[in-house]
């Protein structure tokens, strides 16, 4: 195997690998701030392709273009439901949580069903077949290299929120401390909706990016959930950045395992190294250890 | 005693007011009805629509196949009444292209009243399918599925109107030599990329298996097997770039073709040809979806024969009823295989599962629409008359290119180098 080639394949897995990370980042933030696992992670990121789907059918919009209205759609629906439903449950025992989240998954899958159906369904951009040349042997798809961008300058806002708006550092702070964010006055039942909200804005942007680069279906969510719990488990759950870190090594070690071994294999990889990092760090890469 | 005295005696002794010559001629008339009644009865059971479960994946990553199976399906109703057929009625069943569901689907087709199955269109459902019918005595007629062991296993009540692997890939290679031979270019490598499923693997071990024997000219460099459910498949075609092949050979499925397709352009993988042996690369939704680049692909798969009469009726119907679609295997299969369940039963006179078993074993049907010059079925239960074409993509279209027979078209081999495609 020539390095040309391995370069290519870890160059596709960098970008595919970021746009992973992105799909991971809203499991993390709501896990991060309201401890409550998103068991309709994917399902809520297909409601965000399948929004894409159409704006590019009915207006002509290039999913990029239809980022920030599919986000503020997905953030009121977000609100929503963690104001009106996953609030009522957040005290009750974990499996009580999963069900309901399992529940709602099911729901928006058959709802998907019966509104798309169930066929694949991909976008043609004018730039859907295009590559980027650097140099004579490094091949870049235009696609995935517009996704990847897409998704560190939408993670970066994000990072940015949390870092520098009071927003962010109020949302911040009922993570820390419950007891203590209440009794200093914040809002905390409204803050965990805007934290639901923004985890569920963040995946209407992850599902607008990956509808550049595969078909939308509703029996693509679970693939996604199981991806995005494997992403978040190696980088560490509740880490923003930890989910990034664990989106490139998916990204890259996958596109490994094809080129060395089969690529029937990369799946396999993706687990051997969850695996390896339970073993080892349990806490996840960049999660803090609980003692 | 008087004779009247004498009846009143014996009316009171029996209690009956028949007389004897009464007696005596309803016995007759009994026995009168008694020897036709079986045959207005067969004849009334006979008259009842067949029950045709017809299993298919309708939901899930093969819904559009499936869906597509089932146009087929549809228009053998209303062009077999014409030609005389008994009346039949469907039930529907969905595997949601999951092995497990395929099974207990069967059966609960069966528990709801099926008398035959038709399907399954995918070969894991249908080796299940094909189980569950075996214990049940109902006869399966399978529409599409390649795997070979399904009429390997000595199986009584599976009947396949399909060629399996092997002869796929016999017909394969028949074909690709003469494709080389009329255009003077041959590729010296090849590289097989296959999903990694029932079908995948079973067309692909064919494959590697038959192509010594066939002294085909070139040799298979790299075999690149991927996940039926894979996210991209990038790493794919990058290593079968890698690979150094020639020219490509896919076993795969839509979706898989249209990724595949979209990577390949995207990293100027440019081999001598794309041949594919199964379905996706031939289908309208693919042609859709790649546009240009979707030229240019010849698939090695069972076709249609466009000039039996048969086959016009079909494709007017598909004209009328489906404008935007283009006749493929996934229809004349499958309406072949409702002809079958329809054919056995109207010989059988019967909806019993043994009559309509042995009459199945009899299949002769000459007015078909596919390649095969007749269906009949073997004592393992395939025909083995069925017969593949070669179908290149053309501005949207399906060409058949051969055999010279049914050719409607020459060649385009080697394909045009995507930059060039106007």
């Amino acid at each position: 195997m020539d390095f040309w080639t391995l370069a290519n394949a870890l160059a596709t897995g960098l970008l595919t690998g970021l746009v992973y990370g992105l799909s991971a980042l809203g499991l993390s933030v709501i896990f991060g701030v309201i401890r409550i696992v998103n068991f309709a992670h994917g399902e809520i990121m297909v409601m965000g392709m399948f929004f894409a789907l159409i704006m590019f059918r009915w207006l002509g919009l290039d999913p990029l273009l239809s980022i920030p209205l599919a986000a503020a759609i997905l953030f009121v629906f977000g609100y929503f439901l963690q104001s009106t439903v996953i609030s009522r449950v957040a005290h009750l025992p974990d499996h009580m949580q999963f069900l309901l989240l399992a529940a709602l998954a099911v729901m928006i899958v058959n709802a998907c069903l019966l509104i798309f159906g169930p066929d694949p369904q991909a976008i043609n951009i004018s730039y859907s077949f295009d590559s980027f040349d650097i140099g004579e042997n490094l091949i870049i798809d235009k696609s995935r290299a517009y996704a990847a961008i897409a998704a560190v300058a939408i993670s970066g806002l994000l990072l940015g929120f949390f870092k520098y708006s009071r927003t962010g550092k109020a949302i911040r702070a009922c993570a820390d401390n419950y007891l203590g964010a209440q009794v200093v006055g914040l809002k905390v039942s409204h803050l965990y909706a805007l934290t639901f909200g923004i985890g569920a804005a963040v995946l209407g942007a992850a599902g607008c990016v990956l509808l550049l680069l595969i078909e939308v279906h509703p029996y693509l969510a679970p693939g996604y959930t199981l991806l995005a719990f494997v992403i978040v488990i190696i980088g560490g759950l509740g880490s923003m950045t930890g989910a990034l870190v664990g989106g490139i090594l998916i990204g890259m070690s996958e596109a490994l395992a094809a080129i060395i071994f089969q690529p029937s294999m990369k799946s396999a990889f993706s687990f051997g190294l969850l695996i390896l990092v339970l073993l080892l760090r349990p806490q996840g890469l960049m999660g803090k250890s609980v003692k | 005693m008087t004779d009247n005295a004498k009846k009143i005696k014996s009316e009171k002794k029996t209690g009956s007011t028949i007389s004897r010559r009464q007696f005596t001629t309803g016995v007759a008339a009994a026995g009168a009805v008694a020897s036709v009644g079986p045959w207005y009865i067969k004849n009334a059971r006979a008259a009842d629509p067949l029950k045709v479960g017809v299993l298919l994946p309708r939901s899930g990553g093969q819904a559009q196949i499936g869906i597509d199976c089932q146009r087929g399906a549809d228009a053998a109703l209303p062009i077999l009444k014409n030609l005389g057929y008994p009346e039949m009625k469907f039930m529907l069943a969905d595997f949601e292209t999951k092995v497990d569901i395929a099974r207990t689907q069967t059966a609960k087709l069966i528990d709801e009243g099926a008398q035959i199955i038709v399907g399954a269109f995918d070969s894991g459902a249908t080796m299940a399918a094909a189980q569950v019918c075996e214990q049940r005595n109902i006869p399966l007629v399978v529409n599409i599925a390649a795997v070979p062991k399904l009429t390997g296993m000595g199986l009584q009540w599976v009947f396949r109107n399909f060629p399996h692997g092997p002869m796929i890939v016999k017909d394969a290679f028949i074909n690709q030599k003469a494709l080389f031979s009329m255009t003077g270019h041959t590729p010296k490598t090849v590289t097989l990329m296959h999903v990694n499923d029932t079908f995948g693997s079973s067309l692909a071990g064919a494959l590697f298996k038959l192509a010594p024997k066939f002294k085909m000219p070139y040799k298979i460099v790299e075999k690149i097997s991927y996940d039926p459910y894979g996210r991209d498949l990038s790493a794919e075609v990058r290593k079968a770039k890698a690979s150094g092949g020639e020219a490509l050979w896919v076993v795969s499925r839509l979706n898989d073709a249209i990724m595949m397709t979209k990577e390949m352009v995207k990293q100027r993988f440019e081999p001598m040809g794309i041949m594919s042996t199964g379905p996706g690369w031939y289908d309208q939704e693919y042609m859709k979806a790649t546009g240009k680049f979707g030229d240019d692909v010849i698939s090695l798969v069972p076709w249609h024969d466009s000039n039996k009469p048969l086959s016009k009726t079909l494709e007017a119907y598909f004209a009328k009823h489906h404008p935007n679609r283009q006749v493929n295997p996934n229809h004349t299969y499958t309406f072949e295989g409702i002809m079958i369940a329809a054919d056995a039963y109207k010989r059988a006179g019967s909806n019993n599962a043994k009559a309509l078993q042995a009459a199945l074993r009899t299949t002769n049907i000459t007015n078909n629409v596919t390649t095969a010059e007749r269906i009949a079925f073997d004592k393992t239960g395939q025909n083995p008359h069925v017969k593949n074409s070669a179908v290149q993509n053309r501005g949207g279209k399906n060409l058949v290119i051969l055999p010279k027979s049914a050719a409607v078209a020459k060649p385009n081999w080697p394909m045009r180098p995507w930059r060039k495609r106007g």
